[in-house]
């Protein structure tokens, strides 16, 4: 008995010094400091003294110049931030480049950045960068809220849907092969998982900013088992949450609607390839991709980038390009990191801007340019700010 | 550009006009920010002048403040408008514009209660800047472990202190450009403050390490090191005597490292680690430690470049950020002899003012100090020279205003 009492007191006390070797997690009560079962450490968040950060990732085309006016406009505003900047050259296929942002936005948490164009001539084994940021980060929801500007003119006025695209599977797994010369499948993957995930994730915000509908975009008279998932999950979640609406339409009808009967429209819920279309049909029903902000958000990071993902090539170097989308997406990053205060004054002058239609830039048929516009942002900061003595 | 536009957008270009930030008029919505606090377009930053050469070193502060391009410009007879029209590239700007809140709180003189420490709590959570000199925590127990600036740390979280150890141009000691930075874990570790005495004649202090706390300063380390530029990061331990406690650390600190692959991460026991800084400084970059170790290393190298008196620090906590010398020492000794050093708590001040954006006014101050050291010739007694702490703030004044303003 004495023999077996030192095995069981040695074998516990081996256990502790084990356990206290072992990397788990201790979860606490800040979502992002808790440890996901793969092994990986999520890191708190990076704010110091008051000051964020945050990585910022120029892209292509005309993101550089866009991230370059946010970077400007912060710097103005006086917003407790800092950018650290990665570069990412899309034309080679080595990934490095696209592994050191991951990482970069894992230590930091949130991210700005612009589109990264993808060259279809490069081998098919050359993933297209963006999707392997959203991937590895397991971004899973695309938020898009197209919200009609007071100063733009458009043809339908008032317009406020919330686009919630799925964005890690889908048709965009990257999943493709030619078992027979001529012959292509390409894999559309729907599971169960992800589509439970994104309509919870879609009726939580409804519920939170108090829309009262949700509309499940689909094409399950086709694709009966993908898309049929897709659309039981929304069902599942749906009885869930009685207090709002849940309906469903084929992804045809839903375009045509769109651009007829926009207003019927309050919260969509979709995979992925129709939340590309149905995303870009409503930020041309607002006024052009140039006004738009978008936000990708998983359980532990947040990047924001415009929400038709334009690279922008032909006008890229003009001073053309429309800043509204990247400043409001900029805005949206302020709210994720709790300064409402700068994002609100921001997007207060953002919108005042737009009122003046002398400024609009070309796509929205004016003919004043991107500088232009940001200076009167930053005029619009100044005159709200107090009265300060003459210095 | 008009005048008005360029008087606005600030002389360097860099510095945004203060009338750009918003005033928080609504309450504090739970987390959410609100710009810090302004009252017309002066900052308002805490200050703790502290125990022994803490309110003459601040004094130092505030008499350097003071003074300005205006004095100058009054008394070489320019009028206003003269300088209005932007013929004379001078600035108009007065003085720094800071305003100082002050607190009085001292455990030695029983002027340190919760009423005041709740104060100066709230001072904080208004201002987020605070600069301060050391609180000197009494040898004898009298009922309370924790000292009062270790309650204060505590309360305000500030989890990392930032050392930064350069040598002074114009004074050379046995190791000369040294450029180190020394990160510690200021709220647990040794400085728990957890100790019983179950036995009588025995007792237990407790050094406590978490998981959390040693994960946060090394993220911090790292941010550090990615955003000033560093290469690499060591961390200082004794895992081969504290194999649990120091071993966490050390494995948190490697979890961390994972993340910046760019940033190279060592780690080095802390006698060898002592050894090697006395002998070969230059081999370190970046280090990062828990609370004693740091306290020890704070100080040998604050000795490696001139000693207590000529090397700042800053705390940090995820919100608040406060200012105060390298190697913290009451100096009770020299009290009302005039002849502390102010170095260090004038390099502080400038990092405060960089800390609040004021990049133009803190690379004036710290340049005028370190062209008074470079100069050499007005030192205080621990730098070898004769000069009173007060001859050495007029030298620093007057060279505030030989500066080139533009």
């Amino acid at each position: 008995a004495v023999l077996s009492l030192t095995n069981a007191r040695t074998s516990v006390t081996s256990g502790l010094v084990g356990h206290a070797a072992k990397v788990i997690g201790v979860a606490t009560s800040k979502q992002r400091e808790k440890c996901t079962y793969t092994g990986q450490i999520i890191p708190p968040p990076a704010r110091y003294g008051g000051r964020h950060t945050v990585t910022l990732i120029p892209g292509d085309g005309i993101g550089p110049e866009l991230l370059n006016h946010v970077r400007e406009l912060f710097r103005f505003s006086c917003v407790p931030l800092d950018f650290e900047v990665v570069n990412i050259n899309s034309s080679i296929t080595s990934e490095d480049d696209i592994n050191n942002a991951i990482t970069a936005i894992r230590r930091n948490g949130v991210a700005l950045k612009g589109n990264l164009e993808t060259n279809h001539t490069l081998p098919p084994s050359h993933k297209s960068r963006n999707n392997v940021l959203r991937t590895g980060l397991d971004l899973y929801a695309n938020v898009m809220r197209c919200q009609s500007l007071p100063g733009v003119q458009t043809r339908h006025k008032n317009i406020d849907i919330i686009i919630i695209r799925e964005n890690t599977e889908g048709e965009y797994s990257s999943l493709e092969h030619e078992s027979v010369p001529g012959v292509v499948e390409s894999l559309k993957i729907i599971t169960r998982n992800n589509s439970l995930r994104i309509a919870d994730y879609a009726f939580q915000l409804a519920r939170e900013k108090g829309r009262r509908r949700v509309t499940a975009v689909h094409k399950a008279n086709i694709m009966k088992l993908a898309d049929g998932l897709f659309l039981e999950c929304c069902r599942e979640v749906a009885s869930g949450y009685p207090d709002i609406a849940f309906d469903s339409m084929i992804v045809d009808n839903t375009t045509m609607q769109l651009v007829s009967k926009p207003h019927q429209f309050d919260v969509m819920v979709m995979p992925n390839l129709y939340g590309n279309v149905v995303s870009n049909v409503c930020a041309g029903l607002v006024g052009g991709p140039g006004l738009v902000p978008g936000a990708n958000y998983g359980r532990n990071y947040a990047v924001f980038e415009t929400a038709t993902r334009n690279t922008g090539k032909s006008i890229a170097g003009r001073n053309i390009a429309n800043p509204t989308a990247m400043l409001l997406a900029s805005c949206l990053m302020l709210d994720h990191l709790k300064l409402h205060d700068y994002a609100s004054m921001i997007r207060n002058a953002v919108f005042a801007t737009m009122n003046e239609s002398l400024l609009h830039t070309p796509d929205i048929g004016g003919q004043g340019t991107t500088s232009e516009m940001v200076q009167s942002v930053m005029r619009n900061i100044k005159s709200s700010g107090p009265l300060t003595t003459e210095l | 550009m008009t005048l008005s536009a360029w008087r606005t957008q600030g002389w360097s270009g860099a510095r945004p006009p203060p009338c750009a930030r918003a005033l928080g008029l609504t309450a504090n919505h739970g987390a959410s920010e609100s710009p810090p606090a302004r009252a017309d377009s002066t900052f308002k930053v805490t200050m703790v002048p502290g125990d022994g050469v803490g309110p003459e070193l601040m004094t130092a502060v505030k008499e350097v403040f003071k003074v300005d391009g205006r004095d100058v410009l009054y008394a070489a007879g320019f009028t206003r408008s003269v300088l209005l029209c932007g013929v004379v590239c001078i600035r108009v700007a007065g003085d720094v514009p800071v305003e100082f809140e002050e607190f009085h709180v001292s455990e030695v003189q029983n002027m340190a209660s919760e009423e005041k420490l709740e104060q100066v709590l709230t001072s904080m959570k208004n201002n987020r800047v605070a600069i301060k000199g050391k609180i000197h925590a009494p040898m004898e127990y009298k009922g309370e472990l924790a000292s009062y600036e270790m309650r204060l740390r505590r309360k305000l979280d500030l989890f990392a202190n930032v050392v930064h150890v350069n040598s002074l141009p114009g004074y050379s000691t046995h190791h000369n450009n040294l450029d180190l930075v020394i990160i510690r874990e200021q709220t647990e570790g040794e400085y728990s403050s957890l100790e019983h005495e179950s036995v009588s004649g025995v007792v237990e202090c407790l050094k406590i390490i978490t998981r959390e706390k040693s994960r946060r300063i090394a993220k911090f380390a790292f941010d550090y090191a990615t955003k000033k530029g560093r290469g690499k990061v060591t961390a200082v331990h004794k895992a081969n005597i504290m194999k649990l406690g120091d071993g966490l650390f050390l494995q948190s600190c490697a979890e961390v490292a994972e993340l910046y692959p760019k940033i190279k991460y060592e780690n080095i026991i802390i006698d060898n680690c002592c050894m090697q800084l006395v002998q070969n400084p230059y081999q370190f970059d970046v280090l990062v430690m828990p609370n004693l170790y740091g306290n020890i290393i704070d100080n040998l190298a604050a000795g490696l470049v001139g000693g207590a008196g000529v090397v700042p620090g800053e705390s940090y906590s995820a919100e608040y950020a406060v200012f105060e010398t390298g190697a913290r020492h009451p100096f009770a000794q020299a009290v009302g002899r005039n002849i502390a050093n102010p170095t260090a708590m004038l390099l502080t001040a400038a990092n405060m003012l960089r800390h609040l954006n004021l990049e133009y006014h803190s690379n004036m101050v710290s340049e005028a100090v370190k062209r008074v050291i470079k100069q050499g010739k007005v030192r205080t007694r621990d730098l070898g020279g004769y000069c009173t702490t007060g001859d050495f703030v007029r030298a620093v004044v007057a060279n505030l205003r030989l500066r080139p303003v533009i």
